[in-house]
């Protein structure tokens, strides 16, 4: 009975399989969900589209005129922002842009990186393509064009710089083209190459290189590789290469973790869930991101090709809130997807196009505060997102969640609720807060309209627990039942047994004058007797069956 | 009063005849033996038939319960163990995928094994199958029952037993041919297989059947169209 329109449905399946006889397999392809869509969705339970209200509304979109540029953004490829800055990697023009938050423009130009002061080799920017600054305020630019990455103090003059690294894994001819670069609180640089799809490569505070990690899984098919045993030397050339696939972007969060994003190559791997769109790395690069979704975190689920545009999402940049919320930038539909901690989806808006709000190259995403900040490539524009009311509220009630005020989380959900019913995280978070609030009952019902089944097990546990505790002579009375009553029966039987052949009970004559033993063995001898009959009627059965058999 | 209490024990005592007369004792009896088949399927399906234990009504009445408890089952099992997509939800659909593949056994079973000695009237063939499906309202009724005291992390017992009811099923059908039919194992299972191969037939000719119905059905309506447009 479920509805499963790929193989991304990651939970409920085996138990499902097992307890159904006779499947009926119905898998319809909402193909009509794609047209009629709301600007902000959300998948539920059932992958089900279901248009909510605006999580996140254009605060305003910022091109090079408004900005009040001298030379228009040329090619920009990389967006990072500080709580107050904003830095545009301009590598048409080799340079960065600065732009400092202002209250009542949203963003104002401040300043432009174009050069770096001491530097022992190229003193101008070569088409830089990222930055990363470290909490002590140094600056490390990705200056592809230069082959290096540099590191600045905040008065552009140079302190380090971080080359190709001498490695037996990469080959004599690799030029070292960094393309997107992430600094830890330690200063530890973590960079994207490319070409070196070997994973992140990694340095020490003091320069030296500490290998690569996080390297994704090549997407790996056994047909395929039975196929190559078969194929010829052209066919195999004109292959798809099973190659690890290079992540397209990185993004250090608040704790540490580095957030990446690996581009779509293969659809199918994605629908086989063999590589995943978006991952957390942890120091020692595996993939810490919880997936305890209904669906998994690739973006869209649905991938009609309409529009000109087909194949799954294909993720360009990821930012992360401090809430753990975390938002993947869709370059293929120019869509934003956000997730929580546990990967269940929290909004997913956007479109091509040239209206406000929609792009047609997105590239690098990044946040301050609560507002998300979206680079278009092509466009060469900066789009500013504000939370909407209805979005306060979604966070809100995370917020407080996460601070312990489960009271107002609860209230925060419902108010949600109030504005878009088909909202399945409000459902769940309410429950979430009235388990917490020890209403059990209460939240077992909010999980169970929207199928959470970890979260109403957990309620119902402790249901059961208090319902036990309560009704203690109940439970003791229904425990002896289940074991006393087919004892009792079985008792019972044995009687009417004992009954049925009740010539056993049957007392001698008394004329006889037996004695007790006498009497005792006369008992013994009915006994007999009565076995033996049982014997031959069993025999005779045996030997009609036989014969009826041999017919 | 005392009249009254004297209508009133016709009335009921007529009930009890009514009900004597429609589920007579051969009819319990029959119904019962099912539960011995149960525990002895051996025994239990040579006498099924053989001694002629079953009767067509109990047949009907367990095949009647299986698809109960089946429907019953989507609305009153847990969400924990299974969830139910409503909007997509066809009951008579859902009610013909338990009973369409049943009747294509029975009689792809009876077609084949009547060519190969098989002992066993079609009528038979249905009384077997149907005995052999007690286990499921036996078992899931109390599992349905028990599904919704259970939590994510219990939900394995259920899955367990579960199956243990299908697999007990499936090895009471095949003790149940082999009885009827007077098959030994190799040659039971043998043409049980065969039995599932004219299935596959079955269905092959009804969808053709079908696809020629609709195409003929489409020509003649086309003609008529035709003539009524130039009408």
């Amino acid at each position: 009975m479920m509805k499963k329109p790929l193989n991304l449905q990651i939970k409920r399946i085996g138990a499902i399989l097992a307890a159904t006889m006779i499947g009926v397999s119905s898998v319809p392809m909402h193909s009509d969900a794609m047209e009629h869509r709301s600007y902000t969705y959300i998948y539920d339970y059932w992958g089900d589209v279901q248009d909510t209200p605006d999580v996140y509304e254009v605060y305003r979109v910022f091109t090079s005129s408004e900005l009040g540029l001298d030379v228009r953004l040329n090619n920009p490829s990389g967006i990072y922002a500080t709580d107050d800055r904003v830095y545009i990697c301009d590598t048409g023009n080799n340079r960065i842009v600065v732009l400092a938050k202002d209250e009542q423009q949203g963003l104002v130009y401040e300043s432009e990186i174009k050069s770096i002061k001491f530097a022992p080799g190229a003193s101008e920017l070569s088409g830089p393509t990222d930055i990363a600054i470290s909490e002590d305020g140094n600056l490390f630019i990705a200056d592809k064009g230069n082959n290096r990455i540099v590191k600045v103090d905040p008065n552009l003059n140079f302190l380090m710089e971080f080359v190709l690294p001498v490695d037996s894994a990469l080959s004599a001819d690799t030029i070292f083209l960094p393309n997107k670069v992430v600094v830890d609180s330690a200063e530890r640089v973590y960079c994207i190459s490319d070409g070196i799809n070997k994973g992140l490569l990694k340095y020490e505070a003091d320069g030296t290189f500490a290998g690569f990690i996080g390297a994704t899984k090549a997407a790996y098919d056994m047909l395929d590789y039975i196929w190559k045993k078969f194929a010829t030397q052209e066919q195999i050339d004109r292959m798809p290469v099973d190659v690890p696939t290079e992540y397209s972007n990185i993004y250090m969060d608040y704790e540490g973790f580095i957030y990446a994003s690996v581009p779509a190559s293969d659809a199918q791997a994605i629908d086989d869930l063999k590589v995943d769109a978006v991952r957390r790395l942890n120091l020692l690069g595996n993939n810490i991101l919880v997936n305890n979704g209904n669906w998994v975190n690739v973006g869209d689920i649905y991938w009609g090709s309409a529009g000109g545009y087909s194949g799954p999402s294909s993720f360009s940049d990821v930012t992360a809130f401090t809430n753990d919320i975390y938002v993947c930038l869709d370059r293929n539909r120019g869509r934003l997807f956000g997730y929580d901690d546990q990967g269940r989806m929290v909004f997913a808006f956007g479109g091509n196009g040239n209206m406000d709000g929609y792009f047609r190259r997105p590239v690098g995403i990044d946040h301050m505060g609560y507002d998300l900040l979206v680079l278009d490539q092509a466009d060469c524009s900066i789009t500013y997102f504000v939370l909407s009311d209805f979005g306060k509220d979604i966070f809100n009630a995370i917020d407080q969640f996460d601070r312990g005020e489960y009271e107002a989380s609860g209230a925060s959900w419902q108010r949600v609720l109030d504005v878009d019913g088909n909202y399945d995280l409000a459902y769940i978070g309410i429950g979430r807060s009235l388990l917490r609030q020890k209403q059990y009952k209460e939240a077992m019902r909010y999980f169970e309209l929207k199928y959470d089944d970890e979260n109403y097990s957990k309620a119902f546990k402790e249901y059961r627990k208090e319902w036990v505790q309560s009704h203690l002579f109940l439970t003791v009375l229904i425990l002896l039942l289940v074991f006393l009553v087919p004892l009792g029966i079985e008792k019972y039987r044995n009687m009417q047994i004992e009954i049925a052949t009740s010539d056993v009970f049957r007392f001698p004559d008394p004329e006889d004058n037996m004695t007790r033993a006498e009497i005792r063995e006369y008992h013994k001898k009915q006994r007999q007797e009565f076995k033996e009959r049982e014997k031959a009627k069993k025999e005779a059965r045996k030997l009609a069956k036989l014969s009826s058999g041999n017919r | 009063m005392a009249k009254t209490e004297a209508k009133e024990k016709s009335i009921v005592s007529g009930i009890f005849g009514w009900f004597k007369n429609t589920f007579n004792e051969k009819y319990w009896d029959s119904l019962k033996f099912s539960l011995y088949c149960l525990t002895h399927p051996l025994d239990g399906f040579w006498d099924l038939t053989h001694e002629k234990r079953g009767t067509y009504a109990a047949a009907n009445t367990i095949l009647i319960a299986t698809v109960l408890v089946r429907l019953l089952n989507l609305k009153y099992t847990s969400f924990v163990i299974q969830t139910v997509y409503w909007e997509d939800l066809n009951v008579w659909l859902y009610i013909a995928s338990i009973l369409f593949p049943l009747a294509l056994f029975v009689v792809g079973n009876w077609a084949t094994t009547t060519l190969f000695d098989g002992k066993g009237k079609l009528g038979q063939v249905y009384i077997g199958t149907c005995y052999a499906l007690t286990p499921y309202p036996v078992m899931q009724v109390p599992l349905m029952i028990l599904s919704n005291g259970l939590t994510t992390s219990e939900a394995q017992f259920y899955t367990v037993l579960s199956v243990i009811s299908l697999v007990w099923c499936g090895a009471l059908l095949v003790s149940a041919m082999g009885q009827i039919h007077e098959f030994s194992g190799f040659k039971n299972i043998l043409f049980l297989i065969f039995s599932l191969f004219a299935m596959l037939v079955m269905v092959f000719i009804l969808m053709l059947f079908f696809s020629m119905i609709t195409q003929g059905i489409g020509y003649f309506y086309s003609l008529y169209r035709e003539f009524m447009f130039r009408m």
